[in-house]
């Protein structure tokens, strides 16, 4: 057996390179994708939960990283400022992301059915400030909640005291100019309004995909069959377009529950009188890089994935599955 | 001729080494730009074996990234420059060296700067981490149109805080209002009286302040200013402040003496004339700001001679010092200076005022007040109490009481 073996090295040596090759090279052609993962993807990851349970301020070095266990998480669960965010949080989330969704499915119903001709226009118009870069609408928008020289308020003062609409707005007049940024009351809804904004859009371009998916054939029967458009609308658009509603909220939630850059500069980086502003993300960020809390800021990332997880698991729970069931 | 070549070689390597020309590298914020161009050929001069390559980065970026830097120990600037509100950030033992100890024994410097600049370089646990360059002594820019219209001088006005107050309501009939923010009243206010050797916001063994006297007392000096809607309510650095400058709908703001800088070459240029500069109320001795040279706690061995020399460059020199001042209207933090004819001047932006040799004066009076690790989250609590006290009415005790309590959680850890 030995001498067999022995007496070929050559041929054996290549098949056993062309073997080799075969076996490896799906893996080398895969890798770049691997590597950058793991650099990029898989390592800040681990050693983000690593970090969660140390102790540590970055100017001292990596050094000086200190193991405390669970006790980030333990002192988070009694911080007022980090339930302030996760209320600020869901708050912003779901008073954005209604709407979003309230206004998004009639508004795709009605482009794609009634008013042909601007469709593509109108869509390219919504989808706009979903791809403008948030930084530059927040500043926008600062601009506009300007309590002394704010269009904004500009124009609900014209409201309140011009006499064609005073009768409507005229109530309005003693709460004038109001503090949209500074007041904390007023600081979500304002939060909330510019997000709600930004992301319809892209909601609408969603459902006007799901809506070119349902067959015509359906609206020719109903028609026959002598169902009004509004009947049309609650009895087929809305349950065929259920697994597309499925996807859309899902973005939503994972979407609004990481929101940074819009509070971020519509508060100035603050939070907002009483944190009002200050969302989860916000307050990781600040809590790393601004008062060099590392360990802590690991753990508040963990602890908004588990938040963002549980919502999403709730949400595939009761719509998700009936949702992509009944797609026929 | 081989041997011939490795001699000559060996020879040149060896010249080379005697030249030893350190690299070394300075990181600032784009404000002192200007300045640095300006005066590093100087010291090109004075030490020829010494390069000195330069990294700028906005404001916010070079703070942030000298953060990273530390952080992961690698590609910090062998001196950088911080301004005085992230001091705080840096103090924690072993970001900066310590420049007290040899080799650069920086206090026998100390006489030369202006007693507080010093003291805000300076860690509880007495470290000097940074060396002042820059101040900002704290003054009160007025509208003389308004002051004369409202037929007070400014000496009444500035009497104490309460006729200051008093001014505030007198100018309420003239639609005008006192001043942007009521919140900066509380910022002076805190400021002013700390008892010596303690921080803004701890005493000197560390305990967190924030409900003591002197915050209550400046807080609810600001809630008056608030409740009796004598402030526009607008925040520093908005668009809308910007436009009170300019249309003159305030007539007062406490600041550093450099606001008047910011107002005369873009906030509002065309409002020269108008100004006024004065004491705080109260004779209240406030520093609003300054600059600081620091050397990170990772510059190499064979750096640090340069970078040190790069740093006493910087600070210690009188003539640098009043470059500074002419190039970014950086306020010197040498009293040397205040001789100079440039004090002398009289500024046009303030209606002829030699604003210089008060805002000297001012400096020189200011008492000195420690920097503490926990003094970036002990102000953000601050001012977020301040918030809640102004906009939404909150009880003064009750949000400083609460302000206190998260300190104090913050800083037991």
């Amino acid at each position: 057996m030995a001498r067999t073996t022995t007496s070929t090295p050559q041929l054996s040596w290549n098949i056993r390179l062309n073997k080799l090759q075969r076996r490896v090279a799906p893996y080398v052609f895969i890798s770049p994708f691997f590597i950058l993962f793991a650099v990029f993807g898989l390592f800040p990851i681990v050693f983000s939960m690593y970090l969660s349970l140390q102790e540590w301020n970055p100017i001292q070095g990596l050094g000086t990283m200190r193991y405390i266990g669970l006790e980030n998480y333990t002192w988070l669960m009694g911080d007022p400022w980090f339930w302030r965010s996760i209320t600020n949080t869901l708050w912003i989330a779901f008073a954005s992301g209604i709407p979003q969704h309230l206004v998004a499915i009639p508004l795709a119903f009605a482009l794609s059915r009634g008013i042909q001709s601007f469709r593509h226009p109108l869509t390219a118009a919504y989808f706009l400030p979903y791809i403008t870069s948030a930084v530059a609408i927040a500043l926008v928008f600062q601009t506009i909640f300007g309590t002394q020289f704010g269009v904004l308020n500009q124009t609900l003062q014209y409201l309140a005291t011009a006499p064609w609409s005073a009768w409507l707005f005229g109530g309005l007049a003693d709460s004038l100019p109001v503090n949209w940024l500074g007041r904390a009351p007023n600081i979500k809804p304002a939060i909330s309004l510019l997000v709600w904004w930004q992301f319809f859009g892209f909601n609408v371009v969603l459902y006007a995909a799901g809506l070119a998916t349902i067959p015509k054939d359906y609206y020719e029967a109903a028609q026959i069959d002598g169902a009004s458009g509004r009947q049309s609308f609650f009895h087929i658009t809305l349950p065929l377009l259920r697994p597309m509603i499925f996807f859309a909220v899902t973005f939503t939630i994972i979407g609004n529950l990481q929101l940074f850059d819009q509070p971020f500069i519509l508060t100035d980086g603050t939070g907002g009188t009483g944190q009002a502003g200050m969302t989860v993300a916000m307050y990781l960020y600040r809590t790393g890089f601004e008062w060099l809390e590392m360990g802590t800021a690991a753990a508040i990332s963990w602890l908004l994935f588990l938040l963002i997880g549980t919502l999403t698991v709730i949400h595939f729970f009761f719509f998700g599955r009936s949702g992509l069931e009944r797609r026929d | 001729m081989k041997k011939i070549l490795a001699l000559a070689l060996a020879a040149s390597l060896l010249a080379g080494a005697a030249l030893a020309n350190t690299t070394i590298t300075i990181g600032f914020f784009d404000d002192f730009e200007s300045h640095l161009n300006n005066v590093l050929p100087q010291f090109q001069e004075l030490y020829p074996d010494v390069t000195v390559e330069t990294r700028m980065l906005g404001f916010g970026d070079h703070h942030d990234l000298l953060v990273t830097n530390l952080a992961t120990g690698t590609g910090a600037p062998d001196v950088v420059v911080l301004e005085l509100g992230f001091i705080a950030r840096f103090v924690a033992e072993g970001g900066l060296k310590d420049l007290s100890e040899a080799p650069f024994n920086a206090d026998e410097y100390e006489d030369l700067f202006v007693d507080y600049a010093w003291a805000q370089g300076r860690t509880p646990d007495g470290r000097q981490v940074a060396i002042p360059t820059d101040i900002a002594p704290g003054t009160m820019f007025y509208r003389r149109d308004h002051l004369e219209a409202s037929g007070w001088t400014i000496e009444e006005v500035t009497e104490s805080f309460d006729s200051f107050i008093e001014y505030g309501r007198e100018l309420q009939g003239h639609g005008v209002f006192l001043i942007a923010d009521a919140g900066s009243v509380a910022e002076a206010l805190i400021r002013a009286n700390v008892p010596a050797g303690d921080g803004i916001y701890f005493d000197a063994d560390g305990v967190p302040q924030l409900n003591s006297e002197r915050f209550l007392e400046a807080a609810r000096m600001a809630q008056i200013v608030r409740e009796e809607g004598l402030d526009a309510q607008i925040g520093a650095w908005s668009s809308e402040w910007f436009e009170a400058f300019s249309q003159g709908t305030t007539a007062v703001e406490l600041s550093g003496a450099w606001l008047q800088g910011h107002l005369q070459n873009w906030m509002a240029p065309e409002t020269s004339g108008l100004w006024g500069a004065s004491e705080m109320p109260g004779n209240t001795l406030v520093s609003w700001g300054g600059s600081f040279w620091a050397i990170p706690g990772q510059t190499p061995e064979a750096n640090l001679e340069a970078a040190w020399n790069l740093v006493r460059f910087l600070t210690t020199e009188p003539e640098i010092q009043l470059a500074a001042f002419r190039t970014m209207n950086a306020f010197p933090a040498m009293p040397a200076t205040y001789d100079d004819p440039m004090f002398e001047e009289e500024l046009e932006f303030l209606a002829g005022q030699p604003a210089r040799l008060l805002w000297a004066s001012i400096a020189e009076r200011i008492p000195g007040v420690l920097t503490f690790a926990g003094d970036m989250i002990a102000e953000e609590i601050f001012g977020s109490a301040m918030g809640e006290i102004l906009n939404e009415g909150r009880d003064v005790q009750a949000a400083l009481d609460e302000a206190q309590m998260l300190v104090e959680r913050r800083v037991r850890r």
